[in-house]
């Protein structure tokens, strides 16, 4: 009776919640201050896609269009023609990020590793347009970023 | 004397307490709330109708979008329902991997709601350490399906990869944590004043009420019905866990959160057995029959069939025998729930979700009636309603 009286009358309860509060006032912080620093990510990271070459140079997609098919939001649109050495290639190869999930299936689903997802995330644009990535757009973010690409295909192999 | 009529004022669907795009028109007598008119449907996607159009596989991206904090328990359904009508099993590993990730997405979903409860009532400081431990689980979803938010992890089978080395004990030592997090939360809430007055005997639903309106999950069990599909009818391997279900007594808004708050207890409890099995016992997490799943990436680049089996799986997908199924989970919100009718084909003939919101909201109007303009916040807060899924 007296203790809750004492405890009523003396806000204690708001006490123990500010010395808590109080307490993290001088414990290390942990927010990160995100442009200047990052977290990690891990190598399963689905961010911005990208188109790969061979080392030859000579690009990995064979226009099969598995990723067309498997797109659930339609984002990936593809046409092919035959090359004059004869092998198939494609003509255009355009994805809208406006429409594009990020579920990750068309990098699991694409049988020679060309199209992936890299872990490039701040493409933030102004303008929607400037998010229709073409061909060119999609095999210079693979250059860009080979390096690392295979880096993450590498440690994640084993799984997949 | 001049008459006095009651005056209409509408919530939302702006208002930052309505929890995404809820509008209510509330009738009100002076401040008492006379009648509470939700208006739905200003998240309306059709995903339903898109699922007729997608395959199995393309499906399972969407349900992430449903209930979107707590994303994998939505999958988890889908899985279930899906497997359910293939009448396969997914594989040991699978179902602890799946149930593990299913009650992380539990204390991701209650530390949402306990943040932006706390918040839409006054209190600041929880909103910031909630926000700190789903920062943790995003990292570790973010670590298994390479996504902080929208997995698509879980797959009717199985899960898409098998946990990457040195995530469990990344986990365990969160499972170690969290209680004394936990202990915060309520060191901040569970005895503070304002806290109380704004929860206690707000919202009561007694017993007959809760069963007469559909409640399911923590709203149900608020009430003191001792429900919970992972005890009722257990799917993966909850039958093997130990964990206990909280049930209130009164049914306020006061017992819906120390509800809430012991669940998250529980869920750590269950988190720390699967990850002691799922240390100790490696396996497929896959089931290995190619024409339902894809064949290892190794596989498909060096046998022919298996590509074969890659391209089928990927682009025409896989037939469900003809029929109608229902499978629910007890998601962090309720009983989420999948039908599933099939024709035969690739792609589902019809797919109702269940969504527990849904039920929820509809007894809006009779939780709230004489109760404060203010207190509409915190029964709505108490109902965990996310627009995802009561729009659909």
């Amino acid at each position: 009776m007296i203790k809750r009286a004492f405890k009523t009358w003396f806000l204690w309860e708001l006490l123990v919640g500010l010395s808590l509060t109080g307490r993290y006032l001088f414990k290390k912080k942990i927010t990160v201050e995100y442009p200047e620093e990052k977290t990690p990510l891990s190598p399963r990271f689905r961010g911005l896609h990208a188109l790969r070459r061979y080392e030859s140079g000579e690009e990995r997609c064979i226009a099969c269009k598995l990723c067309e098919v498997v797109c659930p939001a339609l984002a990936i649109v593809i046409e092919s023609e035959e090359r004059d050495d004869g092998s198939r290639r494609t003509t255009r190869y355009d994805i809208d990020f406006t429409k594009c999930i990020y579920c990750g299936l068309c990098q699991e689903a694409c049988p020679v590793d060309a199209i992936v997802e890299t872990q490039e995330f701040e493409y933030a644009t102004e303008t929607r347009e400037a998010l229709y990535y073409t061909k060119d757009m999609l095999l210079a973010n693979g250059d860009r970023y080979e390096k690392q690409i295979a880096a993450n295909l590498a440690a994640d192999a084993r799984y997949s | 004397m001049a008459e006095i009529k009651n005056y209409t004022l509408n919530f939302g669907p702006q208002h930052p307490a309505a929890h995404g795009v809820l509008r209510l028109v509330t009738e009100l007598d002076g401040e008492v709330v006379e009648k509470c008119d939700p208006h739905i449907g200003l998240l309306h996607r059709g995903t339903e109708k898109l699922f007729e159009h997608k395959t199995y596989l393309q499906n399972l991206p969407y349900f992430d979008r449903f209930d979107y904090v707590s994303m994998m328990a939505n999958e988890h359904a889908y899985a279930l329902a899906v497997e359910k009508m293939l009448g396969i099993t997914a594989p040991e590993r699978a179902q602890y991997i799946r149930v593990m990730f299913a009650e992380l997405t539990r204390i991701l979903n209650h530390c949402m709601w306990l943040g932006a409860v706390a918040l839409d009532i006054g209190a600041m400081t929880v909103f910031l350490y909630c926000f700190r431990e789903r920062e943790d689980i995003f990292d570790f979803y973010e670590a298994v399906s390479g996504a902080r938010m929208h997995a698509s992890y879980f797959r009717p089978g199985g899960v898409t990869k098998d946990l990457p080395e040195g995530l469990l004990e990344k986990i365990e030592a969160f499972t170690e944590t969290f209680p004394v997090y936990v202990d915060e939360y309520e060191t901040l809430l569970t005895e503070n004043r304002i806290w109380k007055q704004r929860n206690v005997d707000i919202g009561v639903v007694d017993r007959e009420a809760a069963l007469a309106w559909g409640f399911s999950g923590p709203m149900i069990r608020g009430s003191g019905v001792e429900w919970d599909l992972r005890k009722t009818q257990p799917y993966d391997v909850y039958d093997r866990l130990d964990f206990d279900i909280p049930v209130g007594v009164t049914g306020d808004c006061y017992d819906r959160y120390l509800v809430r708050v012991e669940e998250m207890r529980q869920s750590n409890k269950i988190i720390k057995q699967c990850i002691d099995w799922l240390a100790a016992n490696p396996g497929p997490v896959k089931i290995d029959d190619y024409k339902l799943t894809n064949p290892p990436r190794a596989k498909m680049k060096d046998d022919m069939e298996a590509l074969i089996h890659h391209f089928r799986y990927f682009s025409e997908g896989f037939d469900v025998p003809a029929g109608e199924v229902y499978a629910a989970v007890e998601h962090p919100k309720g009983e989420f729930g999948v039908y599933l009718v099939s024709d035969g084909s690739n792609k589902p003939y019809r797919m109702k979700v269940r969504a527990s919101g849904f039920a929820h909201i509809e007894a809006l109007d009779y939780m709230c009636r004489g109760h404060m303009v203010a207190d509409v916040v915190a029964i709505l807060g108490t109902q965990d309603i996310v627009f995802g899924e009561v729009d659909r």
